[in-house]
């Protein structure tokens, strides 16, 4: 450890030998038992970390059951998660015939406060966001925390228009939010009143992320409508 | 730091009931104030918190006492940072094993359980010095004692801020919940005020007692 | 987190997110070094410094053990580097400004114990800046921890000369301050969240 030599200046009272011999000594017993703490603890908190993946995908694909896991890479290309590949975690959820049900996938804008994180699905079939979660928030309790409890409001993302233009490369109409009361257009997100920043955000996010998802996902309709069989998770 | 005379403590109830009120880390040392306003907003969180630090107090004062014979003056606080590094990364993993959801809730305070002076200051002023059984007893009355504060905190922001207790609703549907309390300056007043309650406490006591002498020199 | 500018990352770090006010980082020193306001910059001063130099040694830890894969030993190895840093800034006053370091000097090792700088430590790594970013914050942070404890010093200087019940002297008074300092930076909230 380097500690050891920084923090103290020796003494003379005291040998060298012995403030490195007790150094050492708690520096060894205490890597010991994190190390077995940490042993011990990972696989309990990867489950932990897969139901709670698990339950905020199944909360925003209605109806489905299973899941599998993909990345989508920094060159736009969607490989299985799990082969080392690094980017973008999307999920695509299974019915109990191990149909397509939909894909959900990460967003994240600015809000109030900070960033806030949000995890959308898609239903390829509708080509429409059909549900929301709000992983991490940090707004406004009575205010800004309305976009995960207010009913109303949450239908903006039960059918939210999400089509591609004719080009296949970006959306025919971007997500906007627009004034409380003033929705006209199915990719149009009605705002709360007295949280419009934090609406905006989210209407933000979803757009962000829908403009670079949903091009791949239409794409890769084959890969990830292949019948979930076997995997079983 | 004083020299204290190295004297032992002989255990007693007092060895305990001391962090509770006397010496309470939060109302009266005014020690570990970080962890007490930002977790306080829920009792949930509150106690969660609470645990975890009386966990970590005990642990470390527990091997701080054990091996204080054999630590070198020079390299103490090293060697105190340490041991109270190992216990929270432990209690760290432990909460994320029980529940993600707390964890998120509680967010980085609890591996900031590391900077709460609250076990830093056990461990070079009480656990360096006495003996194993006294300093279980202490800690344990310490950690009590900065729940108890936590507790207090908690209970009031929850149910001034949302209008529940433990997330059970306690008012009707048109109960208007003071939002604030549970914002960061609900915090700040919070604990104000409890500060408050023990001021005016203890002035009212000095007054009764300034009275009580006055009077028995006047019946003399 | 991708691309955050710069600029944003120093707002937020030092009013919307001020880690006084805020997220309550810093207390103690907060409420025990705001007296007056000379030793109130003095102190926000050094444990700037201290921030940038914990910044960028975290920085540098995380990656090792993420290369490593030791993941689970970066709380010890950070709170360790925090107190090698605040060592290495003591000794560092104390040959160059002997003045200074008087009015510091019993300040200094309450810095290791400020969790201000384990909490800079931690959140950068959690929202996975990059060096320069991680600075950045580190200055943002440093700025709204002397910001916050200059307003409380020159709130508390005023009420020096006040008369207030006795019941309220001391720490009640001072958290009641601190309060009221939280509400009103509760404003600078939203200031980034209008674009980008």
């Amino acid at each position: 450890m380097t500690i050891e030599q920084q923090i103290q200046t020796p003494a003379p009272s005291t040998p060298a030998w012995a403030m490195l011999r007790t150094l050492g000594g708690i520096a060894m017993l205490s890597g010991l038992l994190v190390v077995l703490v940490y042993q011990f603890t990972l696989p309990i908190i990867a489950e932990n970390q897969r139901r709670m993946t698990e339950k905020a995908v199944f909360h925003v694909l209605d109806g489905a059951v299973a899941k599998r896991d993909f990345v989508l890479t920094a060159e736009d290309a969607l490989v299985p998660a799990g082969e080392g590949a690094e980017g973008v975690h999307l999920y695509a959820g299974y019915d109990d015939d191990g149909a397509l049900v939909g894909v959900a996938f990460p967003g994240a804008a600015r809000g109030y406060q900070d960033v806030i994180q949000f995890l959308f699905g898609y239903d390829p079939a509708c080509q429409c966001v059909i549900g929301s979660k709000v992983l991490k928030s940090t707004e406004t309790p009575g205010l800004g925390d309305k976009i995960s409890t207010d009913a109303e409001y949450l239908k903006n993302f039960e059918a939210l228009d999400a089509r591609l233009d004719a080009t296949g490369t970006a959306l025919a109409n971007p997500i906007v939010p627009v004034k409380h009361g003033t929705k006209t257009q199915p990719w149009q997100v009605d705002a709360i009143s007295g949280a419009t920043i934090t609406s905006n955000a989210m209407a933000r996010a979803v757009n962000d992320a829908a403009q670079r998802v949903v091009p791949v996902l239409q794409r890769e309709l084959a890969l990830l409508s292949e019948p979930n069989r076997s995997e079983g998770r | 730091m004083a020299e204290l005379p190295n004297q032992q403590e002989s255990l007693s109830l007092d060895t305990f009931v001391r962090g509770l009120w006397e010496e309470n880390p939060v109302f009266v040392m005014l020690l570990g104030m970080c962890p007490v306003l930002a977790v306080t907003n829920t009792t949930v969180n509150a106690i969660a918190m609470g645990l975890a630090t009386t966990f970590v107090l005990v642990c470390s004062s527990l091997l701080v006492s054990l091996l204080r014979n054999w630590i070198p003056k020079q390299v103490r606080i090293a060697s105190y940072i340490v041991i109270i590094a190992t216990f929270v990364t432990i209690v760290d993993y432990a909460i994320q094993a029980i529940s993600l959801e707390l964890y998120a809730a509680l967010g980085a305070f609890i591996q900031l359980i590391v900077a709460n002076c609250v076990i830093l200051g056990r461990a070079e002023a009480y656990a360096s010095k006495q003996r194993l059984h006294t300093t279980l007893i202490n800690s344990l009355g310490m950690g009590a004692g900065f729940t108890l504060a936590l507790l207090s905190l908690g209970t009031v922001r929850e149910v001034l801020g949302s209008g529940t207790i433990l997330g059970i609703p306690l008012f009707g549907a048109d109960f208007q919940p003071w939002v604030v309390m549970i914002l960061p300056p609900g915090g700040f007043f919070v604990l104000g005020a409890w500060l408050l309650l023990f001021n005016w406490l203890r002035l009212r006591k000095e007054r009764r007692l300034q009275a009580a002498a006055a009077e028995s020199a006047y019946a003399r | 987190m991708h691309a955050e500018p710069l600029s944003l990352i120093f707002l937020n770090a030092a009013v919307v997110n001020n880690f006084v006010l805020a997220l309550f980082l810093g207390i103690c020193p907060f409420l025990g070094v705001s007296a007056k306001k000379e030793t109130a910059w003095n102190m926000g001063l050094a444990t700037m410094f201290v921030m940038l130099v914990s910044s960028a040694a975290a920085y540098g830890i995380n990656w090792v053990l993420g290369e490593l894969q030791l993941e689970f030993l970066r709380l010890i190895c950070y709170i360790a580097v925090i107190a090698s840093a605040v060592q290495l800034v003591e000794m560092f006053v104390k040959r160059f400004s002997p003045a200074l370091f008087r009015s510091l000097g019993i300040f200094l090792p309450l810095i290791t114990t400020n969790c201000a700088i384990l909490g800079l430590a931690l959140f950068q790594t959690a929202k996975e800046y990059d060096f320069v970013q991680s600075l950045v914050y580190a200055v943002g942070a440093g700025t709204g921890f002397t910001l916050a404890l200059m307003l409380m010093a020159g709130l508390r200087e005023k009420l020096a000369l006040a008369r207030v019940p006795r019941v309220s002297e001391g720490a009640a008074m001072s958290l009641m301050l601190a309060g009221l300092l939280s509400l009103a930076f509760m404003g600078f909230a939203g200031l980034g969240g209008s674009h980008g």
